[in-house]
């Protein structure tokens, strides 16, 4: 009952500064949970990630909410074990 | 200039992708209108994504039920403020409409015997007021999720067109006061479009965002409440906003009741247990409201915690690790991610969190946008609205667990259907006033102003924190006087404040300054709301005027934007088939 939210390219070619807005709008969810978790770590973390982190925040960005709220309080662990890392580093920099 | 704009045309616009716009959509297109639907996040994003609870509907499948139980229950818990006609009409449809959801593909968790599980709530009985009914049907912790995903899905097979990531301006309207569509703003260009429409309906959720502690996510901005008030359509019973006591200080995610009743208990800066002092029998267990205000008043006296002493705590580590991983394993798991900490063994840090919008855009029973003339009122021909952005009014002063998830795809498809009769007699998209396209491309191009100016987010902060403080689960005549001039200092502000952004692409900050605008709008309508009703009645609680007063207020509160000038009109008392259930004390 997951609709893959397939609407974007994984990565675009817009300049680093209008990606970063691009991203920023992508993190904009339907649960408080998940703007605030996202968010911060937009800002805190994003900029410092290597590329492979990168390319797999872009992954997690495109699961359903319900899937990514899971996964991002420890729920479930996803099986891509690069996303994993990247969702408990998500975990991590959501707190105060 | 208004005639280079790129223009669409489409019998039916919904600005909204959540349950209540999408189950309108699926009913349209199945009809074969030609529709399409606006969202400004991807549609599967939007807030109904968030219900966990489950709907209600009397299937009677655990517990004995019928819908005019519910009706009551309903009738009781909006104070008495709920119009009994849709009431009866929401209650009546519900078990056709969860088994229509059903069919549709939603995944509701099963009884034994194969029938839809049905879990007890708060508010809920057996024979008008007698033991506690089972009515919510619930699909795991994520119905919300279900039933937007499979509506999502139906629409796509239905051929419903989607506008994904555009953000809508301002309706356009005639001068005979017909609606024909909506200005919108596509966030990935940048580049406004007219969507011309036949008719158009509103489904842009609630405003949670007014208040600096909220449940809502960040997309709660009301932009369809004020979208209607600057098309001069007033605003119902704005006053009404629920909030629940205890959610995590300055962070708003909501740590359940659930928490008290397992033995939980708050506690000041002295390490007092408060609420002593304010429900000697209920303590932590009071109702709501009280729990609320106890909280507030606490902090306000200097009680509080933490350096800004802004809080209080929510002690839970006598329960024990084992007992708290067991019982409230979601507490503990919110506690660890946002808090770092860990409930076993420190306290939570809480505050009052605003939680559900009951006031909105007033509509009838069939989702048509109605105005008050001179004897009753009158539909706005083209507009509708349903959702959390509607007042139809079944929430009234105080909306029922499950009744949310209801009124969405219960007056979803009615104004699916009642559109449909619509473009029966509406079959030509009415000449486009030029006029009102201008109006709203000079509202959007305010912001290219390019000289200085205040920032988008010091306003966006300062109205949060004037709205939880002088219009939140205290209010005196006096606090709330006070909360309006503050509201309307910070519209002057507003005037002054400039974006140092002025690209095109995904411009986010231009996009946040329009959905501070609109929060300014709905603060305003909402605090002169509640100044001017001298009662307490559901989620509305003055402490000048403590008790609800039937007589002089048992009306409906309607805001106009213009003047910023207040109407009445009397609530529907009257059900369609029943008797009425005359207004009596609420008690528990």
């Amino acid at each position: 009952m997951n609709t893959t939210t397939t609407f974007k390219p994984a990565q675009t070619d817009l300049p680093p500064e209008q990606e970063l807005a691009r991203l920023r709008w992508q993190c904009r969810r339907g649960m408080l949970e998940l703007d605030t978790m996202l968010g911060s770590f937009l800002d805190k973390c994003f900029s410092q990630l290597t590329d492979k982190e990168k390319s797999a925040f872009y992954t997690l960005l495109n699961y359903p909410d319900q899937l990514l709220l899971e996964h991002l309080m420890g729920r479930t662990l996803p099986l891509d074990k690069d996303v994993a890392h990247v969702a408990k580093k998500i975990q991590a920099a959501a707190g105060p | 200039m208004s005639m280079d704009l790129p223009r669409r045309q489409f019998d039916t616009l919904v600005i909204g992708a959540g349950g209540g716009g999408l189950r309108a959509a699926l009913q349209l297109a199945q009809a074969d209108a030609n529709v399409a639907v606006v969202s400004k996040v991807f549609p599967t994003r939007s807030h109904t994504v968030a219900a966990q609870g489950g709907i209600n509907a009397a299937l009677a499948n655990v517990l004995p039920d019928n819908w005019h139980w519910h009706m009551y229950d309903t009738i009781k818990g909006s104070d008495y403020l709920g119009d009994q006609d849709a009431i009866e009409y929401m209650c009546r449809a519900a078990s056709h409409l969860v088994v229509e959801l059903e069919h549709a593909g939603v995944p509701f968790s099963r009884l034994d015997n194969g029938k839809i599980y049905q879990r007890p709530f708060g508010g809920q009985s057996q024979n008008f007021g007698g033991e506690q009914a089972a009515r919510t049907c619930a699909a795991a912790d994520r119905t919300g999720h279900v039933i937007l995903h499979t509506l999502y899905q139906q629409n796509i097979r239905a051929k419903t067109h989607f506008f994904d990531e555009y953000f809508a301006i301002d309706l356009i309207r005639d001068d005979n006061g017909f609606i024909l569509g909506v200005l919108v703003l596509e966030i990935e260009t940048g580049e406004p479009l007219l969507i011309e429409a036949k008719t158009t309906l509103l489904a842009t959720g609630g405003a949670g965002q007014l208040f600096r502690t909220n449940t809502n996510a960040h997309i709660n901005t009301g932009d369809g409440l004020a979208m209607a008030l600057r098309a001069g359509i007033p605003l119902q019973d704005m006053e009404f906003f629920q909030f629940h006591p205890t959610g995590v200080a300055g962070r708003g995610m909501l740590i359940t009741e659930g928490a008290r009743g397992e033995g939980g208990y708050l506690i000041n800066k002295d390490g007092e247990r408060f609420m002593e002092r304010y429900a000697p029998h209920a303590k932590d267990l009071a109702s709501r409201d009280v729990v609320s205000r106890a909280i507030f008043t606490e902090v306000k006296e200097g009680r509080g915690c933490g350096p800004d002493a802004d809080y209080v705590l929510l002690k839970l580590d006598h329960l024990g690790k084992e007992v708290l991983d067991k019982r409230l394993p979601g507490i503990c798991e919110t506690s660890r991610t946002f808090l770092h900490i860990e409930p076993a063994e420190e306290p939570i840090p809480v505050y009052p969190t605003a939680h559900y919008t009951m006031g909105g855009i007033p509509t009838n029973r069939f989702g048509q946008v109605v105005v008050p003339v001179e004897q009753g009122e009158e539909c706005i021909p083209g507009l509708y609205a349903v959702g959390e952005c509607a007042c139809v009014s079944v929430h009234g002063a105080n909306r029922l667990g499950g009744n949310s998830l209801l009124d969405i795809v219960v007056f979803g498809r009615a104004a699916g259907n009642d559109i449909i009769q619509f473009l029966k007699n509406n079959r030509y998209h009415r000449k486009i006033d030029e006029n009102s396209v201008q109006a709203a491309l000079d509202h959007l191009h305010r912001w290219d102003k390019k000289d200085e100016g205040e920032s988008v987010a010091g306003i966006r902060t300062d109205l949060q924190a004037v709205m939880e403080e002088y219009c939140g689960v205290f209010r005196t005549e006096e606090i709330l006087k006070q909360g309006l001039e503050k509201v309307l200092e910070i519209e002057k502000r507003m005037e002054h404040v400039r974006l140092k952004d002025h690209s095109k692409i995904f411009n986010t900050a231009r996009i946040e300054a329009l959905e501070v605008e609109n929060l300014l709008d709905l603060a305003v309508a909402t605090v002169t709301s509640a100044l001017a009703r001298q009662e307490s009645r559901g989620a509305h609680s003055r402490i000048d005027y403590p008790d609800r007063n039937d007589k002089q207020w048992l009306k409906h509160s309607l805001f106009f934007k213009e003047g910023r000038r207040l109407d009445y009109k009397p609530v529907t008392l009257q059900p369609l088939s029943v008797e009425t259930f005359p207004p009596k004390p609420r008690v528990y």
